[in-house]
This record gives structure tokens, C-alpha cells and sequence, in this order.
């Protein structure tokens, strides 16, 4: 059958070809799958770190087989019945059924180099690591197991912010995690916190912030606003690295950037320093 | 005429309520007598309608800003300026006043009322270092035993570049963690738009109000309309979709009481929005006053930390 063509009928631009997920978008270097899950999702050429999922997150930071899930079970639920161009349950489960978790974020206890640690990992690929009921309540029970075994905790971030479907619930995920963090801080247990990319928004302007030490992934945006937003509500050309994780370096807001490969060797230093004999 | 599904939904609340342990005692009643008393003024669910309006009226140009209450119900108000590290941010003020004779902290976002004030003032959206004199005054008060009293008015923080590299992020999550230590009674009313991270960084109080025709929200509706519609004009649907009017926050346990405006909105009525305001403060106050600190600071965590729906 012939094609019609139908582009009179709209504005938009064409949209370019969607690019292979393994292709790098900074040096167009492209990777087998098992290349690339060898590499940590690293580009080999030029550095570039590939949006990397929690489990396999998880498997890279700590030792093997020391992994138990806590709270996987957990759901979220609809409490606004909430509908925009879809409804929220139904993009709920198709992130699952994409996804083959709950919700953007994994807690359960482990060891990295053989010290106990509790750990809270957030999955971008679930609506973006948005932060809604379920991901403060785990984050929350993180940090509550954490005190009960006397363990840090070691998050992992990736979140592009609040969950709009919850509303104003997803809002106050932000204070709920901050006065778990608090409990923990009391407990004087360290918490570590990562921030992948992106780390923005509400979960910025929450518990990612609050670990005792800050690191993240080189190239990592943290931004409690957009860049988007920034740009067209100052309309000045934002710098090259604006609310990267080098930025961020530089303006004090972070202690190190990590690349990737050497997180699990960094976070393992840390916790044996913070391991101090009572 | 049988109740609403909102009515029922609220009533449920209140039953939750009540076998809820942590409260205990004399304060549980207070809690309870307040909740029956909303039950009873709220009628009907508000519709896609209502909470547009409400939309409208918290963002009335006219609407009282945070200083037109501290004029009418503070006395002897001493304003404290900057964050002891940069700057002073005019978009949020900070002081010690006294409130039916007590002296209290009050911190709070300010709009502008002409186009010189609204610039400084930035329309309520502060900085960073907004939050530092937010946080250095609550301190302050935690010091003294001094009350907090938080009046949130803003469309979120500020979006600057300056604001980013000043860590906008971390400022909210401190000050949030600030108002979490803290272990003297504290008071928070949204008085028109309370948007966000910029809101919420002044809002994790023991008690929280909402006036009647105030919103609290995650986005504002045309950033919602934005993402999820594609088109800031649909805004109007995305509230009605994300619900940010007072009596859905109370229905969510999001806050605790709703404060009534005068007949028209808060605006009409400057000096009895300002009376309605102060007796709901006052309200709230009596009941944390007798509170200890400690105390007050485990059941302010135990409230947010059981915000959420989940299965």
C-alpha cells in the first residue's frame, strides 16, 4: 500500500530516527549487550556512563549472594484516581510489566566487602525513578532497618522528581524521607548517598542530599529545576555543564565524583571509615 | 440526603484516627473534636469548578501576603534580616513578634504587591539563601522555646542559575530536616499558592493549615499541563485532575484543619481573614503548648512518616 503523507496536517518537526540504546549519545560508539554489561553500561571510548538498572546496580556494589530484597512487594496505589491522557494505574502497569519491578526503588539489606549495609537503589526505567507513596515508604523502612541492625545505609538515586499521578501524596514523600533520615541521624548510623543521573527535583530536594557523604557519577544532572525550566524562565544561555555533577563539584554542593567503575571500591572505603570501633 | 463518597472517606479517617496509639491521651481528643468539626462544615466533594477557583483566588492579586498577617496579628514585630553567609532574600521574611502576648518566630514567603516589589521579592520564589534565614531564625527559636509560625505563599522556589549552583536542592532538604529536629511547637499555614519543594521546605510543622481557598500542589497546574498534556492550556484539567484544594488535602491527611476566609475569599476581608487566621493559629498553639519537646518532635516524624498510599 502507498504511503500517505500526512505531515501537511501538523507542525511538528519529523522526529529524528530514535537512536539504539547502545549507542553512546556522546561518541556514537555502539556496544554488543553483553560489552556494555560487562563495562558497567561505561562507554569504553569516551567515559560516557549509560543509564544503569537497580538490580544490576545492585549486583554491582555488593558482594555476591549478600542480597536480600526487603518490601518488594510493595504497591502503589491510585489514591487521586488520577487521569491525564492515561490512567495512572495503567501506566503503572506497563512500567511494571516493562520494568519487572514494583516501583522505582529496591531496599534490602547486604554487604559490600564484607561489611553489613543497608541498601536503598532507585530505577530510572520505572516512570522515571519517580518518587510517589511506595518509594518514601521503602526509603523509609530502609533507613528503619538500618537502625535496627546497626548498619549504614548506601543509597543509589536516579529520579527526574515527585510523582505528579500522586499529587500533593508524592509531595510529601520529600518531608516523610527527611524525618527517616533524621531517626537515622539520631541512631548515628552514616548514610552514603550516590546520585546517578539524573538526580533532580524532589528526591534532590529530599534524602539524596542528606548522606553524610555526597557523591556522584561523573555527568550526573542534579538540579532541583529543570534546565528547561531554567533557561526559559531566566532566558540566559545556561553554562555548558549547568546542574551537572562537575557543577555541582565546583559550587561545593557534592564531596567527589565517582566514576562508575570505582563506586563499589569507594563506598566500601567509606564504610570502613565510618566503621569506627565504639 | 446520603453522605458523599468524600464525607465517607473523611469519616474513615476519623475512625483510623482514633485507634491510632501514638497520639494517646488528651491530645487525641483535641485531634478528634477538630476533625468532627471539618466533617461537619464540609459539604459536597469540591468539583473541577471549585478547585479552579480556588486556584484563582490563592493567586488574587489582591490576596493578603504573608506581611498583611503579620501586621494584623503580630505585635511588636522585630524582622531579621539575611542568612549570616551571602545575602537577604526579600521573597522570604523571617522575624520575632509577639502573639497574644507570647513571643514567637515567624518565617514566611512574600509576593510583591507593584512591579518594583514583585521584582525583589522575586513573586514569593526564594533562593537558597532564603531558606538559610529560614532556617538560622528557626534555630534561633528552638534556642529560646520560642513557637514557629509558617506562613507558605509561593509558586515554588526560584528557578535561576545562581539558585542551582547555591544548591537549591540541599537548601530544601535542610531546611525540611531543620523544622524535623526541631522540639518546640510549630505552626504552618498555606495562605495562597503552596507550590512544591519551595513550599514543603517550610511546611513539616506539628500542626498544618490550609485557608479554604488556598492550594498546596506537587507542580503548579500549567507545569502539570505541560508535562503530562503537552499544553500549559489545559490547566484547568490537570487540577482538577491533581486536586490541590484544601478539603482533598484534608481528606489525604495532608494537613490538619482548614481555615475559613471570609464570604468572597481572603482577599474581600483583610482584618477578619487575619482574625480567622489568628484563631486557628492560637488554636493549634494551645494544644502543642503543653507538649514536651521531645515528645512533640517524635509525633511531628511519626505524622509525616505516615503519609502515603500504598498496598
Amino acid at each position: 500500500m502507498a504511503k500517505i503523507d500526512v505531515s501537511i496536517e501538523t507542525d511538528d518537526k519529523p522526529a529524528p530516527p530514535p537512536k539504539h540504546p547502545n549507542t553512546c549519545p556522546s561518541c556514537h560508539s555502539h556496544y554488543r549487550d553483553d560489552e556494555l554489561e560487562r563495562a558497567l553500561w561505561v562507554c569504553a571510548q569516551c567515559g560516557h556512563h549509560f543509564a544503569m538498572r537497580a538490580r544490576a546496580r545492585i549486583a554491582s556494589l555488593v558482594d555476591d549472594g549478600s542480597f536480600s530484597e526487603e518490601a518488594a512487594d510493595l504497591h502503589s496505589e491510585d489514591p487521586l484516581g488520577f487521569f491525564d491522557l492515561r490512567p495512572y494505574t495503567e501506566r503503572l502497569a506497563e512500567a511494571e510489566m516493562s520494568t519487572g519491578l514494583a516501583d522505582a526503588m529496591i531496599i534490602g539489606q547486604g554487604a559490600i566487602e564484607r561489611r553489613g549495609c543497608e541498601l536503598a537503589v532507585m530505577d530510572f526505567a520505572f516512570m522515571g525513578g519517580s518518587m510517589g507513596s511506595v518509594v518514601g515508604e521503602k526509603f523509609s523502612r530502609a533507613c528503619d532497618s538500618a537502625i535496627e541492625r546497626g548498619v549504614p545505609l548506601v543509597t543509589v538515586t536516579a529520579s527526574g522528581g515527585a510523582r505528579m499521578q500522586e499529587g500533593i501524596l508524592s509531595l510529601m514523600q520529600l518531608p516523610k524521607t527527611i524525618a527517616a533520615v533524621e531517626d537515622l541521624r539520631d541512631a548515628r548510623q552514616a548514610m552514603i548517598s550516590v546520585m546517578a543521573h539524573p538526580t533532580t527535583g524532589g528526591v534532590l530536594a529530599s534524602f539524596a542530599t542528606l548522606g553524610d557523604v555526597l557523591l556522584a557519577e561523573p555527568g550526573a544532572l542534579m538540579s532541583f529545576a529543570g534546565p528547561r525550566v531554567v533557561q526559559e524562565l531566566t532566558r540566559e544561555k545556561l553554562p555548558d555543564d549547568f546542574g551537572r555533577a562537575e557543577q555541582n563539584l565546583r559550587f561545593g554542593q557534592i564531596d567527589a565524583i565517582v566514576p562508575r567503575p570505582q563506586i563499589r571500591a569507594t563506598v566500601a572505603r567509606l564504610l570502613r571509615l565510618f566503621d569506627a570501633p565504639v | 440526603m446520603p453522605p458523599s463518597e468524600h464525607e465517607l472517606r473523611l469519616r474513615e479517617r476519623l475512625s483510623r484516627l482514633r485507634s491510632v496509639p501514638l497520639l494517646g491521651g488528651a491530645k487525641l481528643s483535641g485531634e478528634l473534636q477538630r476533625l468532627q468539626r471539618q466533617l461537619d462544615r464540609l459539604g459536597e466533594e469540591p468539583t473541577g469548578d471549585d478547585i479552579w477557583r480556588s486556584v484563582e483566588l490563592a493567586r488574587h492579586p489582591d490576596r493578603p501576603y504573608t506581611l498583611d498577617y503579620v501586621e494584623r496579628l503580630l505585635e511588636d514585630w522585630f524582622e531579621l534580616h539575611g542568612d549570616r553567609a551571602r545575602a537577604d532574600d526579600a521573597a522570604m521574611i523571617a522575624g520575632i513578634g509577639k502573639f497574644d502576648g507570647r513571643t514567637v518566630v515567624l518565617v514566611g514567603q512574600q509576593k510583591g504587591r507593584d512591579i518594583h516589589q514583585r521584582t525583589e521579592r522575586r513573586f514569593g520564589m526564594s533562593n537558597p539563601e532564603g531558606y538559610a534565614k529560614a532556617m538560622r531564625v528557626m534555630e534561633l527559636a528552638d534556642r529560646h522555646g520560642f513557637p514557629v509560625i509558617s506562613l507558605v505563599d509561593t509558586p515554588g522556589a526560584y528557578p535561576g542559575v545562581n539558585a542551582e549552583q547555591h544548591g537549591q536542592g540541599a537548601a530544601i532538604a535542610q531546611s525540611q530536616a531543620v523544622m524535623a529536629r526541631l522540639t518546640v511547637p510549630t505552626v504552618t499555614c498555606v495562605i495562597g499558592e503552596g507550590g512544591s519543594g519551595g513550599a514543603i521546605a517550610i511546611a513539616l510543622a506539628d500542626r498544618v493549615l490550609m485557608q479554604e481557598h488556598a492550594i498546596y500542589s506537587v507542580i503548579s497546574p500549567e507545569g502539570c499541563a505541560m508535562i503530562l498534556w503537552r499544553d500549559a492550556g489545559e490547566a484547568k484539567k490537570a487540577a482538577a485532575a491533581f486536586k490541590p484544594d484544601a478539603a482533598h488535602c484534608l481528606e489525604l491527611g495532608v494537613i490538619d484543619g482548614i481555615v475559613p476566609e471570609p464570604q468572597g475569599g481572603a482577599h474581600v476581608n483583610y482584618k477578619e481573614a487575619a482574625r480567622l487566621l489568628g484563631d486557628s493559629i492560637r488554636e493549634a498553639l494551645d494544644e502543642l503548648a503543653d507538649v514536651p519537646g521531645e515528645e512533640l518532635r517524635r509525633l511531628r516524624r511519626a505524622k509525616f512518616r505516615s503519609l502515603g498510599v500504598f498496598a
